[in-house]
């Protein structure tokens, strides 16, 4: 990156035409679907509470509102087109993460979100893998549990081992007095991360399904073999993490239930709490209809296409340019 | 002490960890996209030039080391430690042990100029030019018409290092030498 001029982007111009195929790609995908095209704030006035999303905030001040968030994603807007009778809808829209930068991560990025009412996680793991597939020239993906990866490649149940067990497994990555305040779940992505991510899909798409229930995040949970999990998947290629989608929760309750328990490991962690997005509960009270809905990295599906390896590949200009 | 959080983590950064100075070589930024985030970071121990890899949560932090690079001039030596002067106009003078000097010793030559890096103010090692002229103290005779083409000898420079020269080169002939290879460049000037 260093040896070019700082003005310059950081993507060549043969990147910027593939980008601009990606979307054209993108779009018929979906006009041919029937699915239509929205938009949706990029400038809200709450953020999310996802305990490990940090937005980034805004200092808007207009017609009596104060302060906001740049989103992470446009899932709490969307919803609400759906509650609101929109139908099948999708999204191209750049999304903020504070404080995320790396070879895969800039903290704005480019996201493809789509919603299906009627659609079971299965069924729109098939569309996704539609799109993908077509896009990118590859073979169907296979399918493997959370469990049965993290059996094979981190040799742990994720839903059977003890917080001791987990701990000792990621002794191997890091102190013991760092892991003090790392918590179960901090434990499973840290495996997740170092020992199976860079196993999934060397040749052809994976995806990750039935996560713990402690992961669901928005997803609806159920019982499978006896312990409850979510109906939340990922989709990877080449060790790369390219969508996570939900059987979408459609309970206002326990909607408001999660909302405070992400707030209260928030606190745990000496994060900021959220204020709750009561418009976004307001649509679930009035009902969103039963659906199943994804979101999907543009960048890093380019940077699949092209066989790249650093975002700043197909990025114009990532944030130290920006 | 100044400390540096995960996202302040870039390569070239001088931190503390188990007590050591290191350099940061490379911060590789690993999350899933609802999970935490964790930095897993390469580090040249200072003291030791030992790479090590470590995995930080993100959020957390290190202290940043006193670890500067500094130009000076070499001195003496008095048999233990060997004298550096800051060339900033500040004249400070630095002792510097044989820890610090290490292999670079054998380059050493007055009045030339080397990085000393200086940990909390003390020198923690010391790195010559890419290319230092010195002058050959002892080789066999040169053979006349042995020109460009053919062997090679060992010859043994002024600092006691010992290159491996073509036939030509004669005692006093003064040498370009490349340090970080140890091998014969050209000469500079016949004496």
């Amino acid at each position: 990156m260093s040896e070019k001029p700082a003005w310059r982007p950081t993507a060549s111009m043969a990147v910027l035409k593939s980008r601009a195929q990606q979307l054209a790609f993108v779009r018929g995908f979906f006009a041919e679907r029937g699915v239509l095209e929205v938009e949706t704030p990029a400038l809200g006035r709450f953020g999310v509470t996802d305990p490990n999303l940090d937005p980034v905030a805004a200092t808007v001040s207009a017609s009596g509102v104060r302060g906001g968030w740049l989103q992470t994603s446009p899932e709490y807007h969307m919803k609400r087109l759906l509650a609101a009778g929109a139908g099948s809808i999708y999204q191209v829209s750049r999304v903020f993460r504070d404080g995320e930068r790396g070879r895969r991560h800039n903290p704005e990025f480019s996201m493809l979100e789509w919603y299906r009412p009627d659609f079971s996680d299965n069924e729109l793991m098939a569309e996704v893998a539609d799109l993908v597939c077509d896009w990118l020239d590859c073979e169907r993906p296979d399918t493997l549990s959370y469990r049965d990866a993290m059996i094979a490649w981190a040799h742990v149940d994720p839903f059977e081992a003890t917080d001791c067990i987990l701990r000792r497994r990621c002794e191997e990555w890091l102190e013991p007095e760092q892991l003090a305040g790392l918590g179960r779940d901090g434990c499973l992505d840290l495996l997740m991360s170092f020992a199976v991510e860079p196993n999934l899909g060397p040749e052809r798409p994976v995806f990750i399904t039935s996560y713990p229930a402690s992961q669901a995040s928005l997803a609806k949970i159920s019982m499978e073999s006896g312990v409850p999990v979510a109906h939340r998947f990922e989709l990877y290629l080449k060790g790369i993490e390219l969508c996570n989608g939900y059987w979408e929760l459609t309970n206002p309750e326990e909607q408001r239930q999660r909302f405070q328990v992400d707030n209260r490991l928030r606190r745990a962690s000496g994060k900021p709490e959220m204020a709750i997005d009561d418009a976004f509960l307001a649509a679930l009270d009035e009902g969103l209809p039963e659906c199943a809905g994804v979101a999907l990295g543009l960048d890093r599906l380019l940077m699949l296409k092209l066989g790249l390896t650093d975002i700043a590949e197909v990025l114009t200009f990532p944030l130290e340019r920006a | 002490m100044a400390s540096y959080s995960t996202n302040e983590f870039r390569g070239g950064l001088k931190v503390l960890l188990d007590g050591d100075p290191c350099i940061i070589l490379e911060n590789e930024f690993v999350k899933p996209g609802k999970g935490q985030a964790f930095n897993r970071v390469k580090l040249r121990n200072l003291m030791t030039n030992r790479v090590w890899e470590r995995t930080f949560k993100s959020g957390e932090t290190l202290e940043s080391a006193d670890v500067i690079d500094q130009d000076m001039e070499y001195l003496y030596s008095d048999g233990e430690f060997w004298h550096f002067m800051a060339t900033d106009g500040s004249f400070e003078q630095f002792p510097a042990d044989a820890k610090a000097v290490g292999d670079t010793v054998k380059w050493l030559k007055e009045q030339d100029v080397y990085t000393v890096t200086l940990y909390n103010g003390s020198p923690l090692t010391v790195t010559p030019p890419n290319f230092v002229e010195l002058e050959v103290v002892d080789t066999d005779p040169g053979m006349k018409g042995d020109t460009a083409q053919g062997g090679s000898k060992p010859a043994t420079l002024s600092t006691g290092a010992v290159v491996n020269v073509p036939l030509f080169i004669t005692i006093g002939e003064v040498l370009k030498v490349d340090t970080r290879s140890g091998e014969y460049v050209n000469r500079v000037k016949s004496s």
